[in-house]
């Protein structure tokens, strides 16, 4: 047995065990806006303003997608953060954009104000998503593809299942474009939105 | 690290929570019943933002005194909170931005859609962030959170736990968990916990008591180290290189 008195100043052992292996995700629960968007949920007074743009938003066509997340009864789901991450509009993402937006907790609706991305690689322009909330045990990886700017050619167009590509694009509407996102199918699945396991 | 010769280890979805977990309710209608679409690793899945020391602000870090009236403090049993942030290789993991957030000593959200009888801490927000150092230390100060009751059609109560978000240097690095506290007899009995089906990995997400980072008379620490995903390149076969 270890003697007490050797454990009142004891250095702590880590709790990572060999081989590493990545922390396990756990859900970002219903309140991840305290910590991630406190001034959007009336936590003022901390940070100056929420984090939600990574600098300034770059030179190039200015866009506007909108959008709701639907739940498995097609419900809307008002508490989701979600954060993209694309090229600028030269294709470069050593100046890439990253986003934060929270959906509107009365309406449920997403807006993400960005650039159009060039195209990286000779793939499509494109768009990262990834999507927190409670419910998600670990968070979600998804892209948006444009409807007017699509190169069938991309390199992960050919590994969606075809009957499920339309979910990954985005409809051009007065205004900007329009995407939203199931997190959950009907049971034939083909309107769930494809995420990826990138 | 964002370059175009690094592959990501694939995560280990048998490690990581059950995304369909009936028992934490929430999941029933949020989790997806397709198959995840592997796809080639793209150039921004292995980048990402990079938010350094210029975003934070003198008090972010300390959770005790950063929504508190002038010379107030939040009310509990205050702690710190350490650790390092490395990769599945067991590289430090420098300047990259932790955000933590939390309920009050007495297990109570500042959120409208929280509830609970519990009174609110009006010298406590909840929220900090930190950016780890250019060893992978990490480190802020806050008050120990109180376990609380959910909404999840039984008696179910949370275990005293901090939520944290890690950014790393790709988005494919991503990382959202929760840390809790040894010894807290909750953590047994919380279907959230137990979405995680391994006892070594809800282990790994156990932070320790750190008698030798504890100040007497002051504060008590608590070390919790976390871990990102790795890159499946190792050192010697990508040498000339460097990595
Ligand atoms: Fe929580």
């Amino acid at each position: 047995m270890v003697d007490f008195r050797s454990l009142r100043n004891a250095e702590a052992q880590s709790n990572l065990d060999f081989p590493i292996k990545e922390s396990p995700s756990q859900t970002a629960g219903p309140y991840v806006h305290i910590g991630c968007l406190p001034n959007f949920v009336g936590v003022n007074g901390v940070y100056p303003k929420d984090l939600t743009i990574n600098g300034a938003l770059p030179d190039g066509d200015k866009i506007t997608i909108k959008g709701f997340v639907y739940d498995g009864d097609g419900a809307i789901a008002k508490d989701i953060m979600i954060e993209s991450w694309q090229a600028n509009s030269a294709g470069d993402l050593k100046n890439g954009i990253w986003r934060r937006m929270p959906t509107d907790l009365e309406t449920g609706e997403f807006k993400l104000e960005t650039i159009m991305p060039g195209s990286v690689d000779g793939n499509s322009p494109y768009i990262n998503l990834w999507i927190v909330a409670r419910g998600i045990n670990i968070g979600l990886n998804t892209r948006i593809y444009f409807e007017d700017n699509l190169d069938e050619k991309d390199m992960v167009w050919k590994h969606v299942p075809k009957e499920r590509q339309f979910t990954l694009i985005a409809k051009r509407v007065e205004g900007g474009y329009k995407f939203d996102i199931r997190l959950q199918g009907s049971l034939e699945g083909e309107d769930e939105t494809v995420f990826f396991d990138i | 690290m964002s370059n175009t010769n690094i592959r990501y280890t694939p995560r280990d979805r048998d490690w990581h929570p059950e995304p369909d977990f009936p028992e934490y309710r929430s999941t029933i209608l949020r989790s997806p019943k397709q198959k995840l679409v592997v796809v080639p690793e793209m150039m921004a899945d292995k980048t990402g933002p990079a938010f350094g020391q210029n975003v934070l602000g003198e008090f972010d870090n300390d959770m005790i005194v950063n929504f508190a009236q002038s010379g107030e403090k939040a009310i509990g049993e205050q702690i710190i909170v350490h650790g390092k942030i490395v990769d599945e290789n067991g590289r430090a993991v420098p300047n990259t931005l932790v955000e933590v957030w939390q309920a009050n000593a007495g297990g109570r959200y500042r959120h409208k859609n929280d509830n609970y009888q519990a009174p609110l801490d009006s010298n406590f927000g909840g929220c900090g962030r930190c950016v780890s150092d250019a060893d992978g230390n990490y480190s802020f100060r806050t008050i120990k959170p109180g376990p609380y009751p959910w909404p999840n059609g039984g008696n179910d109560w949370r275990p005293a736990h901090i939520h944290f978000s890690i950014f790393g240097s790709g988005f494919s690095q991503r990382l959202i968990s929760q840390m809790y506290f040894e010894g807290d007899p909750h953590i047994q009995i919380c279907p959230i916990v137990h979405t995680i089906g391994d006892p070594r990995a809800v282990d790994q997400l156990t932070a320790r008591l750190d008698m030798s980072n504890s100040k007497p008379l002051d504060i008590l620490a608590y070390r919790f180290d976390i871990a990102i995903r790795g890159t499946n390149s190792t050192y010697f076969e990508n040498k000339p290189e460097g990595n």
